[in-house]
This record gives structure tokens, C-alpha cells and sequence, in this order.
């Protein structure tokens, strides 16, 4: 098969993929125990009003009819509007959206900022301390919950030193940054020990493969097969490992924000729940598992132009 | 078999703790996890109180103690259900193949699809809060893992000189799979589980943490540690210790499991 061929099939996925989670999310939506309308309106609801919210949700026509609809209030972007905030869903998570990927980017980027650094020293230093220690930190992080590394973080360096802000937003890039601080280190960390052990792993393994001992022959110098061979190869399985990880992320970023008091999806999601705001449950789910689709397949594009091998 | 290594011993001495606390609480805790002390209103670690109290005078040295049960459980529900399910699936679809094999299989790239929190906070919001309805959560959107390994090493083993001697001897389709494939097939899902039960206690005291899982009064290690959260500026031991206790919890389940893979032989 040619890359370009490669190319159309991997995008031509999508296709079936966007329509099942489509028909997941109906399913999922129509599971609720009881009526809709009924969780919805709770005790409150008259028999008028319970008429009234059936028919506009359209929840009174035929399951196929009313799968029809969903499909063309997705594909339009109409997801209906929120009972919390009373605005479109679609303009709530327009707005929301933003802060969370703005979170998930810097928590990646630190952890890679930390991560590849130290798995280089633990890989050249394997089973010495340097490695034992990196480790056995990682270790640690891997175990501890995200709501209490936050906590924890909030504690000391927010409440007790008061570098950083308790919670919230601010209005300007920079304040977006620097509030956003310690949240993307709290959703990073694992996600850092994560890419510590298996870059650490690759590293290992790249050292002793047969083209960096040819490199070495050739008379390269050490550091040049580290840059050249050996960090362009371990690169390909972080990139791949980001990919895969970014659904773990993003459920991260729903505690991390409910934990710092974030104005983002993650945090919407664990409100809309608790005010029963079922529409804005139902499309952030959608609005996620697209987004996590679509980070596959640039996964997948990114690790093609990497990897020559990919597509041949 | 190699010599158990330290951090496999660590982990299980870790384990062996936790469950002797949540078989004999009462045996290791010093005060009634309940009991209210309006004497000791928010106290600071002493030797009292080893953990401090909470704001209604709870001893929470004895709170942490009893949340182990529930803890335990969590672990070993939210890696049980989920795996057997997965691994039932992954043993049919990888001894039948064809088109249960295709189905399955596109179930199983859509589940992970979705965040995996996120579909299970979803899941939890239709059904309502509480630790029956996360269980089934978890079951839902966490067997593919366990479908998928199971499946492999299935479509591995049908292949074996065994399976065929067993065809030959005219054992039913059934007493092939459960007696003779499951046995040999089942090695790497159970190193996966153990694995999979720190991140299942995290999970959980997460749920709990965010209100979804285990409801006050149950102590749970989450829940105990958004009890505290209001505090942590001027009590900060309520949501430290308990959140230490999960981190050396947690740390007790990945050690096994990683000293396990390695004892077995297990390539992960």
C-alpha cells in the first residue's frame, strides 16, 4: 500500500467511528431509568410542563425518528440548550473547551519537560542510583490520586507560601498561565511517570539495537548518537504514547479542575451531574470522545511523517 | 522461578496490612471510627490522636483504619467484575473468531474511544451516585482491556498440540475452553489485575472524592479526604493522612504487580 493510499484509509475511519459514538452516546442517553423528562424536571414538574419539555425534546416520536434528529442536531451543532445555565450547550462548551485543552497542553508539556530529561540520566545510568531514585519518584506519583497531589500542591505552595493563586481563571494569557500553574502539574505527573518508564524502556532498548552500534563503529561520537539516533527513535514512541494517553488526560483534567476550581469542561461535567443537566452530560461526552478520535488520527499522521516505516 | 524480589515482598507486606485492617479493624483501631469527641474538636496529630481528628472530634487513625474495607473492596470489585466479563468475551471471541470476533472488536475500539473517566462519570450520572452504580460503571467501560489480552492469548493456545489432542479425545467445546484454554491462557489478565487494582483504588477514591462513589458517612479514603478539603488550610493532617494511606495503598498494588510480572515472566 502507498502512503498516500495509507493516508485516505486511516482518514476514511473516522467516518464510522464519529457515527458510532454517535449511536453511543443516544444509547447511553436513553438508559436513563424512568423518564428523561421526569429526572429532569424532579419533583417540580407539572403534567404541563412535563408535555411540554416531552415534545420539545421530541422524546413523543419513534426511537429511529428521534435518532434522525440527533444526528442532524449534531451534525448542525445543535444540542440542544442547557437547564443550568439556559444558553446552547454548544456555545458552553465553545467556551469552556479552551481552558481545558489550554490545562491538558501544559500539563503535557511539562511532563515532557521533566520526563525526557530524566529518563535520558536514568536510562545511562541504569540500575545505579540516579535510575533508582527517578524511578522510585515516578513510582510514588504513579500511586498518588490526582485530587490529592492537588491538594496537596494547593496546600503547601498556595494556601502556606502564596506563590500561586487557590483557584480560579484570570483574564490574560499570562494569567491563564500562572493560575493554570499548579492544576497542569498535578495532571501531568503521572502522565510524566507514564512517558519516564517507557522512554526509559525505548532508550534501553535503542542503546543496544544493531544501527547505533554501526553508528558507533562509523566513529560518531556519543553524544551525536544519542541526538541523532537514539532521541529520534524514543521520540516516535512518546509521540504515540500522548496520543494514547490524552483520553487518560482529559478524565484527569476533570478532577484536577473540580480540585482547583478550573471553569473548565472537566469541571462543567462533575456540576452538570449534580444540577442533573443531562443535554450538557450528553454532548461533552460526544464533544470528548470526538476529540480523542481526532487525537488518534493525528497521533497516527504525526507518527507517519516520524516513521518512514508507517505506511509502507 | 526466581528468588521473590524486595519490592514484591514490599508490596505484598503492604496488602497483607491492608486486608488485616479491613478483616480486624477494631483490633488496630484505637477509637470508634463514628465516635464524636466535642473535646477534641479539629486536633492536630498527637499521640492521642495519631492522625488528628476531624471537625466532629473523629479519630482519624481509626476513620483511615475502617475505610480499608471499603477501599479493598473497591480494588478487587472494580478489577473483578470488568475482568471476568472481559476475559469471558476475549476467551469466546478468540476461540470462535469470524464475526462475533469483528463485532466485539469494534465495541471494543469504541469504548476506548471515550475518555475513560469521563464515560465512566457519565455512566455514574445516569444511573445516580453511589458504589453499586459505579461497579457497574467500571464493568461497562473497563473490560476491554482484559477482552483484549484474554482474546490473544486464546487465539494463541486453540493452536497448541493440547487442543488439538483434546478435539481427538471428543471433549465438548465447553471443557475445552473452561478446563484446559482458560488455565493456560489466564496468566498474563491475572498480572494485569493487580496492575489494574491500584488504578482502580485510585479511581475509586477519586469517584468518592468527587462525590460519585461511596456516600458519607462510609469512610472511604476519598470521601475522607473531601471531608477534609474545607480544612486543608487550617487542618491540613484531615486530607493529608488519609491521602497518604492511599498513596502507600496504591504503591502496595503496583509493586505486586510489577514483581509479579517479572517473577512470572510475564511481557507487558
Amino acid at each position: 500500500m502507498s502512503r498516500g493510499a495509507w493516508l485516505l484509509a486511516r482518514l476514511a475511519q473516522i467516518v464510522p467511528t464519529f457515527l458510532l459514538i454517535g449511536i453511543a452516546v443516544f444509547v447511553l442517553a436513553r438508559l436513563l431509568p424512568g423518564n428523561a423528562v421526569m429526572a429532569m424536571l424532579g419533583e417540580r414538574g407539572t403534567d404541563e410542563m412535563v408535555a411540554r419539555l416531552t415534545a420539545s425534546l421530541g422524546l413523543d416520536k419513534s426511537i429511529f425518528a428521534q435518532f434522525v434528529a440527533f444526528l442532524e442536531g449534531v451534525a448542525s451543532g445543535r444540542l440542544g440548550d442547557s437547564l443550568a445555565f439556559r444558553i446552547p450547550v454548544t456555545r458552553l462548551i465553545a467556551e469552556r473547551l479552551p481552558v481545558t485543552m489550554l490545562l491538558t497542553g501544559l500539563a503535557v508539556a511539562f511532563a515532557l519537560a521533566a520526563a525526557v530529561p530524566l529518563a535520558f540520566v536514568a536510562a545511562l545510568n541504569a540500575n545505579r542510583w540516579p535510575d533508582l531514585l527517578i524511578r522510585a519518584i515516578f513510582q510514588v506519583g504513579l500511586s498518588s490520586p490526582i485530587f490529592y497531589v492537588g491538594l496537596v500542591l494547593l496546600t503547601v505552595f498556595a494556601a502556606w507560601l502564596r506563590l500561586f493563586p487557590v483557584g480560579g481563571y484570570g483574564d490574560t494569557m499570562w494569567e491563564h498561565i500562572y493560575h493554570l500553574f499548579l492544576p497542569a502539574i498535578t495532571l501531568g505527573l503521572s502522565f510524566a511517570a507514564i512517558v519516564m518508564r517507557n522512554l526509559r524502556a525505548a532508550i534501553l532498548g535503542v542503546i543496544n539495537a544493531e544501527y547505533v552500534d554501526f553508528a558507533r563503529a562509523k566513529g560518531l561520537r556519543g553524544s551525536v548518537i544519542l541526538l541523532r539516533h537514539v532521541l529520534r527513535n524514543a521520540l516516535i514512541a512518546t509521540v504515540t504514547l500522548v496520543g494514547l494517553e490524552i483520553g487518560s488526560l482529559l478524565g484527569g483534567a476533570v478532577i484536577t479542575e473540580t480540585v482547583f476550581a478550573v471553569p473548565g469542561v472537566g469541571r462543567l461535567m462533575v456540576d452538570s451531574i449534580f444540577a442533573r443537566d443531562y443535554p450538557v452530560i450528553q454532548a461533552l461526552t460526544l464533544a470528548l470522545a470526538v476529540f480523542v478520535s481526532l487525537a488518534f488520527l493525528l497521533t497516527d499522521l504525526v507518527q507517519m511523517w516520524l516513521d518512514p516505516r508507517v505506511g509502507r | 522461578m526466581k528468588r521473590p524480589p524486595t519490592p514484591l515482598l514490599g508490596g505484598l507486606a503492604i496488602l497483607g496490612l491492608m486486608v488485616a485492617f479491613a478483616v480486624a479493624p477494631d483490633v488496630f483501631s484505637p477509637y470508634d471510627p463514628l465516635a464524636f469527641d466535642f473535646s477534641a474538636l479539629l486536633a492536630p496529630p498527637s499521640w492521642a490522636h495519631p492522625f488528628g481528628t476531624d471537625q466532629f472530634g473523629r479519630d482519624l487513625l481509626s476513620r483511615s483504619i475502617s475505610a480499608a474495607a471499603i477501599d479493598l473492596q473497591i480494588a478487587v470489585f472494580a478489577t473483578f467484575f470488568p475482568g471476568t466479563l472481559g476475559a469471558l468475551l476475549g476467551l469466546l471471541i478468540g476461540w470462535y473468531g469470524g464475526l462475533a470476533d469483528a463485532v466485539i472488536g469494534r465495541l471494543m475500539d469504541l469504548v476506548a474511544t471515550f475518555p475513560f473517566l469521563v464515560l465512566v462519570i457519565a455512566i455514574v450520572a445516569i444511573l445516580g451516585p453511589g458504589l453499586a452504580n459505579m461497579y457497574v460503571a467500571i464493568t461497562i467501560v473497563g473490560w476491554v482491556p482484559y477482552a483484549r489480552l484474554m482474546r490473544s492469548e486464546a487465539m494463541v493456545q486453540k493452536n497448541g498440540e493440547y487442543v488439538a489432542a483434546c478435539k481427538v479425545l471428543g471433549y465438548s467445546t465447553p471443557r475445552i475452553l473452561f478446563r484446559h484454554i482458560l488455565p493456560n491462557a489466564i496468566r498474563p489478565v491475572l498480572v494485569y489485575a493487580v496492575t489494574a487494582m491500584a488504578l482502580a483504588i485510585l479511581l475509586g477514591s477519586s469517584l468518592g472524592y468527587l462525590g460519585l462513589g461511596a456516600q458519607p458517612p462510609t469512610a472511604e479514603w476519598g470521601v475522607l479526604i473531601a471531608d477534609g478539603k474545607n480544612f486543608f488550610t487550617t487542618a491540613p493532617w484531615i486530607a493529608l493522612f488519609p491521602g497518604t494511606v492511599i498513596v502507600i495503598a496504591g504503591l502496595g498494588f503496583s509493586l505486586t504487580g510489577d514483581g509479579l510480572a517479572d517473577l512470572l515472566e510475564v511481557k507487558r
